[in-house]
């Protein structure tokens, strides 16, 4: 098992203020596996995320990364590990960083040595070449940017990869050469990835298996394949499938609140 | 075949001002140098801020071609001729020693530079310092330091940097540390809440899941991009500081005579001010343009490195 | 079919050669480049990427562009009235009475520190001069025909306190309390859960179509504008590329819209690349009138 969780709960706030985001979360991730992690607003799935990462700290329970157990915080090591994408290109690029600092900051903190050649070859790897080494993030358009996230993350070559909703702040056509792009580095890399998101479209494109979630609980864990026949069980999972297919009248009436 | 050249029609050799703009730097450099350039064209386009930098810029040069610029020299005294109104000799007259009040402000424009210079220097840095660290680890760190920074701030300014002069006795160097010492809390405040607003921000998310400790987080990623800010404060404050300096050469408090400090020059001319009042006025004019460069340079840089307004 | 062309059939909006131009250092700058329809009793979807000038097509139509940017068109009309001769105060009485606006966040559109009822309760006076208790019968009427469950304790409510989807709701309610004849919505769902995007658009759907009111639709979510609206404008770099029925859609013909749909990934089919849109700079030219 790539990343192993048991009986996940995060909360936030003390006392009577406390709110539960993620309540008792159990699963786990094969070694190679694209693994979705699906669910509305609130429904606990970045947060799970985030715990996995090592940016969250409060939290109980048991998460293993690679066979090796983590504390809520985490060795140096463990980032060398599992890297993470986040969802808007504008807020993950530090504003007044060249792309060419971006990517040299986790070499320089790792002491990795050869950054020149670490920094073209990363590049060249999510399909953007020399020419972007030196420009600001506001030179570059929204799915550069992401390619420029998504090679930082690479950087440091992790075994697995975090996507928080990737593509959700890009236009589709570009959407669709971020998911070809990760696709191919998945393959290359043999990498891990774990990818959060509200659409079940770019789950079925990309993963090859999925949970949802709902109010900081596992719903149920499925296959794409069998995402793709419509054979989910919970009816949770139905209604989310039902409002993926686009406007119709009378399914928005036969909506109801899960708890 | 007609004569036709082998060289395709590449594009010309770019000029440097093609090289500074490109979209596709190819060194730190350039990128850096780039930034600088869309600045200074951003800069540039207010008149006012131009005009300031002028000022300011002439008075660095002033400064340091003051032996070189100054028709007099600043203590030479002629009590033959105290107290002359400007004339082809003396263009801004004399003071009561019958020392050449152009030559004083020459030279004391050194002294200026030098007291603006030191409180630039210390008092935004430990602001900084302090603003960002309490900024971004929050909880007693933040309320500690952030409660030591209303402490400084409840006293009023010019009072406490007296009861330092008191305490540490006149002099232009105390004069420099009373005020660094009681102006950094605006500079602590401006750089926290930068820091807050930042220190939520997937890029420092970001910089943190690369394993960067807390110190690589502050130095490398909030402190940039609160230099900004701190900048555009400390050149307004400039203004006054210089007023500052000067009150307390006034009161003498700061510099000692016969330093050509311009306060204590205006203090010198007081018991003149009705009849020959270029003693007092000329020192008292030199402030005021130095203090309106700072200001109207600040107005100019706050357009170019405050992203707020875009 | 000149017989049977009644007022109701009559285009509520004309719009001919549409243009919106901000001035940038090395010229105007064009985010709006010629559009061209008309828009009857319908719901019309403009969809397009970022940056194609379908935002700036709707709000143009309110003269609502940020300056310093400039609307220029041969037609702007509102039920025959010439918009862009409009005074500033006949605009006002256009905006928010007979046009509505509903934009992506109701954070910015909502005042913080008065409670979502009174403001909805304000929205009707404006343009009624009803008094208190009346704007107050009214607002409840409208908060619970946007459907929400208690609208007596909402009506107390500050925006702060309600959800993305209850605010999207209550701006729905301020914004359709005056009876408009046109709504012009812009992304009104897209910060929205998709069950919850769903209910807000059936309210959407029942009050176009209860009240005869045409809209505008503005999104950039090209399955959801083909299931939700009558018909369509597919925008590209500030022109209309293809105009069709949305129930078309499917049958596009423009390799633009084409490519669109071809880069979305779908459920029932299996992994693999998705078909990369590669850009035709004829495209940039080639308009179409709709």
């Amino acid at each position: 098992m790539m990343i192993d969780i048991r009986d996940l709960q995060v909360r936030f706030g003390r006392g009577v203020d406390a709110v539960t985001a993620v309540d008792g979360v159990t699963l786990s991730v094969r070694e190679g596996e694209s693994f979705g992690l699906v669910g509305e607003s609130g429904s606990g799935k970045s947060t799970v995320l985030r715990a996995v990462s090592g940016l969250n700290d409060e939290w109980t329970g048991r998460i293993a990364v690679a066979g090796a157990e983590q504390g809520p915080v985490r060795q140096t090591g463990f980032y060398k590990l599992c890297q993470m994408v986040f969802q808007d290109p504008y807020g993950s690029l530090h504003p007044r960083h060249t792309v060419d600092r971006i990517l040299a900051e986790p070499i320089a903190i790792h002491g990795l040595g050869d950054a020149d050649a670490r920094i073209d070859r990363v590049l060249r790897d999510v399909g953007l070449g020399p020419a972007f080494r030196f420009r600001y993030p506001h030179q570059l358009s929204g799915g550069q940017r992401q390619r420029v996230a998504i090679a930082r993350a690479l950087v440091l070559e992790p075994r697995v990869l975090l996507l928080d909703e990737p593509t959700s702040a890009l236009d589709v056509s570009v959407q669709a050469e971020i998911l070809n792009l990760l696709r191919r580095l998945r393959a290359e890399h043999g990498l891990t990835l774990v990818l959060v998101t509200h659409n079940l479209a770019v789950v079925a494109n990309l993963c090859d298996r999925l949970a949802v979630m709902n109010r900081g609980r596992l719903v149920e864990e499925m296959s794409v394949e069998e995402l793709r026949r419509g054979a989910a069980r919970q009816p949770y999972t139905l209604q989310l499938l039902r409002a993926s297919q686009g406007y119709d009248r009378a399914t928005a009436e036969s909506f109801r609140d899960y708890a | 075949m007609t004569a036709r050249t082998d060289t395709p029609s590449a594009p010309r050799p770019a000029g440097w001002r093609d090289w500074l703009t490109t979209d596709t730097p190819q060194s730190r450099a350039q990128a850096r140098l780039g930034r600088a350039w869309a600045g200074w064209t951003a800069f540039r386009r207010n008149r006012l801020a131009v005009a300031g930098l002028l000022i300011v810029l002439a008075l660095v040069i002033v400064a340091a071609l003051a032996p070189v610029l100054a028709p007099h020299h600043p203590y030479a005294q002629d009590l033959n001729n105290r107290l002359m109104p400007p004339s082809a000799a003396h263009w801004l007259g004399t003071d009561a020693f019958g020392r050449d009040i152009l030559s004083r402000l020459i030279h004391g424009a050194r002294l200026t530079l030098m007291i603006v210079a030191l409180v630039a220097a210390t008092a935004p840095l430990a602001g900084l310092v302090i603003g960002t660290a309490a900024g971004y680890f929050g909880g007693w760190v933040d309320t500690v330091l952030m409660r030591i920074t209303d402490i400084a701030l409840a006293f009023p300014k010019l009072i406490l940097a007296l009861a330092f002069v008191a305490a540490l006795g006149p002099g232009i160097e105390n004069a420099v540390i009373a005020i660094a010492i009681t102006s950094w809390p605006p500079y602590a405040r401006i750089a926290r809440a930068e820091t807050l607003t930042v220190r939520r921000a997937d890029f420092i998310s970001a910089a943190r899941l690369q394993g960067a400790s807390s110190l690589r987080i502050i130095l490398g990623h909030i402190m940039p991009l609160c230099i900004a800010s701190l900048i555009v404060r400390t050149t307004l404050d400039m203004a006054g500081v210089i007023l500052t300096a000067a009150g307390l050469g006034f009161l003498g408090l700061g510099a000692q005579p016969p330093l050509p400090e311009w306060g204590a020059m205006i203090a010198s001319g007081r018991q003149y001010v009705l009849e020959q009042w270029w003693v007092a006025a000329m020192p008292g004019l030199a402030i005021f343009i130095v203090s309106l460069g700072f200001n109207l340079l600040g107005d100019g840089l706050r357009d170019v490195l405050d992203p707020k307004g875009d | 079919m000149a017989d049977n062309k009644t007022a109701h059939d009559a285009p509520l909006l004309e719009v001919s050669n549409l243009r919106v131009a901000f001035p940038t250092r090395t010229g105007m700058a064009e985010a709006v480049r010629g559009v061209s329809f008309s828009l009857g009793r319908e719901k019309l979807g403009i969809v397009g990427e970022s940056g194609s000038g379908k935002s700036m097509t709707g709000r143009s139509i309110l003269r609502l562009v940020p300056p310093p940017g400039r609307v220029s068109a041969d037609r702007l009309a509102f039920n025959g009235e010439d918009l862009l001769a409009a005074s500033p105060r006949r605009l006002r009485e256009i905006r928010g009475r007979r046009i509505a606006m509903v934009m992506q966040d109701p954070k910015y559109s909502l005042n913080p520190v008065m409670t979502v009822g009174r403001q909805i309760a304000e929205a009707y006076r404006v343009h009624s001069k009803a008094g208190a208790a009346e704007a107050k019968r009214r607002a409840l009427e409208m908060l619970a025909a946007v459907r929400i469950r208690d609208p007596e304790r909402v009506y107390d409510r500050y925006p702060h306190e309600v959800s993305g989807g209850m605010g999207q709701r209550i701006m729905i309610a301020m914004m359709l309390i005056p009876d408009p004849d046109l709504l012009i919505a812009d992304e009104p769902t897209s910060a929205l859960d998709v069950t919850v995007q769903m209910q807000v658009l059936a309210i959407l759907d029942d009050l176009c179509s209860q009240r005869g009111m045409g809209m505008i639709f503005v999104s950039h979510d090209l399955n959801l504008v083909a299931s939700f609206c009558d018909r369509i404008l597919i925008m590209y770099a500030g022109r209309v590329v293809e105009s069709c029925r949305a129930s078309e859609l499917h049958a596009a013909q423009h390799p633009y819209t084409r490519g669109l749909l071809a880069s979305l990934p779908r459920i029932d089919e299996p992994p693999g690349d998705l078909p990369v849109l590669s850009r035709d700079p004829v495209w940039l030219t080639a308009g179409r009138e709709a």
